[in-house]
């Protein structure tokens, strides 16, 4: 069976190899500060004590006043599992964190993946470009204020001809 | 004089037959060897993790099912068990094994269809495919005795399954077991020792584990490369952990170790089908709607949970604001993450192996897209 870090003794370890990059931690999860993602995950794949030599799944959440990144991260060796997360974009600022691509080949199409529907720059990504959608498309639709062309027409009165307008409400793309 | 060539950039699909569904690959060949591809995906994506936004819970099975639509049990498994670690929810043992007999069996099917369409792309037309479409059909025929429906099954429910199998069911299955084993003992006297399956398999698109592993490959593909590494054995969810079955394990990590794996891998499941019901015992297949509501209200939260797909490493993360819909829902697509060595398998290789490469891996448009 899979064991799975707890939180608060993944922090205790991250600590121990990189000093200052948690911000918090609770359940199975530990919050890491962004500009330490780099270092962390360097240090959880190459470091005998965790050997996480897979990224399972990376995805990204929009909570409104800020984003999420979510690393899954597991070990074939040690047959365990982890949980990372990264607030990014804090007030809905832009957000960008560091690519784990150079780490976690498996990183690539997923990164890519977040940065079209969810609009979260990955810097140092080899091939940062959309993936699902074409470029140019308005928006990135999985964030919370993206409008859908339902959301847009429902807006306007009976028998007009709707709104031709379809993305995000500030028109970022 | 020399004679010079130069590089001519062709583009395969989004309807090319061998695509698989509506792939694209912008290839540039230098005669007949592949020197770059770039593959272009979003051709099916229909925003599936946005429309479960505003679904119940329920409502979302149905989505599941349009993802991987060949293997929509097993889909729907690693759904409802996300639902279940979100909202706590205890199942209904008759239902857990009656969903674990339907997700072998869809594996069967699955990996019949790889396989058979992995012949297709060799160039063997119709008559392996053939075989192999026609026991999938009695397979589907099984579950349409489960659930009314053959592709798009929404069978399962959190806490088990909606409906018990009819007990005609029971005859039914026993003997497409010891047809399916007949079926893959004909495709393998077929194929497994075929001379022109070796010479265009063995040794192509040949990748190292460590390669595969750091680029979050799973399923037959890695264990084609010798790593046991299989949710069902490793981290087992429902109640694999009462079953005993042989992982398959090939060290070649070609296109023919793939195919192989996935032979022997559904055999496998008949014998984990046959362990269901032995194992299985009567009972309700669902939890009454006292313990689990039609309506599921998972409380804040997340819950992210990973299954042994048909392709790799099905995971479901779900987030939940304590409503009746979740918050955000995403899905860790195996199809989509086992084709970021493409470009690794392809280059350097010749034109004529490009589709059965690409077939090996064995991915779903559906999935990828979403």
């Amino acid at each position: 069976m899979t064991t799975v870090w707890s939180g608060s003794a993944l922090a205790e370890a991250i600590e121990a190899f990189a000093p200052d990059s948690v911000e918090s931690s609770g359940g199975s999860d530990v919050w890491l500060k962004p500009e330490s993602i780099s270092t962390v995950c360097e240090g959880l794949k190459n470091r005998s004590e965790f050997r996480f030599d897979m990224l399972s799944s990376l995805t990204a959440v929009d909570y409104i006043d800020h984003f999420e990144v979510v690393y899954h991260l597991t070990s074939l060796p040690m047959n365990s599992s982890a949980v990372l997360k990264s607030r990014v974009g804090l007030g809905r600022s832009e957000a960008s964190i560091a690519s784990v691509v150079p780490i976690w080949r498996g990183a690539d199409y997923q990164e890519r993946e977040v940065w079209d529907l969810m609009g979260i720059r990955f810097d140092g990504h080899p091939n940062h470009k959309r993936i699902m959608l074409w470029e140019g498309f308005p928006g990135h639709p999985l964030r919370k204020d993206y409008v859908t062309y339902d959301q847009s027409i429902a807006s306007v009165a009976p028998g007009s001809a709707g709104n031709p307008e379809i993305g995000n409400a500030d028109g970022n793309a | 004089m020399a004679i010079k060539t130069q590089p001519v950039t062709v583009n395969l699909g989004p309807q090319h037959p061998s695509t698989h569904g509506v792939f694209r690959m912008r290839v540039m060949f230098d005669g007949e060897e592949i020197v770059d591809v770039e593959p272009v995906f979003g051709y099916l994506h229909r925003g599936s993790e946005k429309l479960a936004e505003e679904r119940t819970y329920t409502q979302i099975i149905t989505l599941t099912d349009r993802m991987d639509y060949v293997s929509s049990m097993l889909n729907n498994q690693a759904y409802i068990l996300a639902v279940e670690k979100l909202a706590g929810i205890e199942p209904s043992p008759r239902g857990v094994w009656l969903r674990m007999i339907a997700a072998e069996l869809q594996r069967i099917a699955s990996h019949l269809v790889a396989t058979g369409f992995l012949l297709q792309d060799l160039g063997a037309l119709g008559t392996p495919l053939i075989y192999a479409m026609r026991e999938r059909e009695n397979i589907l025929d099984l579950f349409e005795m489960l659930c009314g429906a053959r592709i798009t099954n929404s069978y399962l429910r959190p806490g088990g399954v909606f409906m018990d199998a009819p007990a005609e069911f029971w005859p039914a299955l026993d003997r497409e077991l010891d047809d399916i084993v007949h079926t893959i003992d004909e495709l393998e006297t077929y194929l497994s020792g075929n001379e022109i399956v070796f010479s265009r398999t063995k040794g192509t698109a040949v990748l190292p584990p460590e390669l595969l592993i750091n680029a979050s490959i799973t399923g037959p593909m890695l264990r084609a490369s010798g790593v046991d590494w299989d949710l069902r054995h490793r981290a087992p969810y429902d109640y694999y952990d009462r079953i005993t079955f042989e992982r398959k394990l090939h060290t070649a990590s070609d296109n023919y170790a793939r195919y192989w794996v996935r032979i022997q891998e559904a055999r496998e499941s008949v014998n984990i089908i046959r362990q269901c019901i032995e194992q299985i015992e009567p009972g309700r297949v669902r939890p009454s709607f006292d313990d689990v509501p039609r309506l599921v209200r998972p409380p804040e939260g997340d819950a992210y949970v990973a299954i042994e797909g048909s392709k790799g490493e099905l995971g479901f993360y779900l987030v939940s604001d304590g409503s009746i819909a979740p918050y955000r829902m995403h899905v860790r697509a195996s199809s989509l993450i086992n084709l970021t060595l493409l470009r690794d398998m392809l280059i350097g290789g010749q034109f004529g192996d490009l589709f059965v490469t690409f077939g090996s891996v064995d991915l779903n448009m559906g999935e990828v897209d979403r």
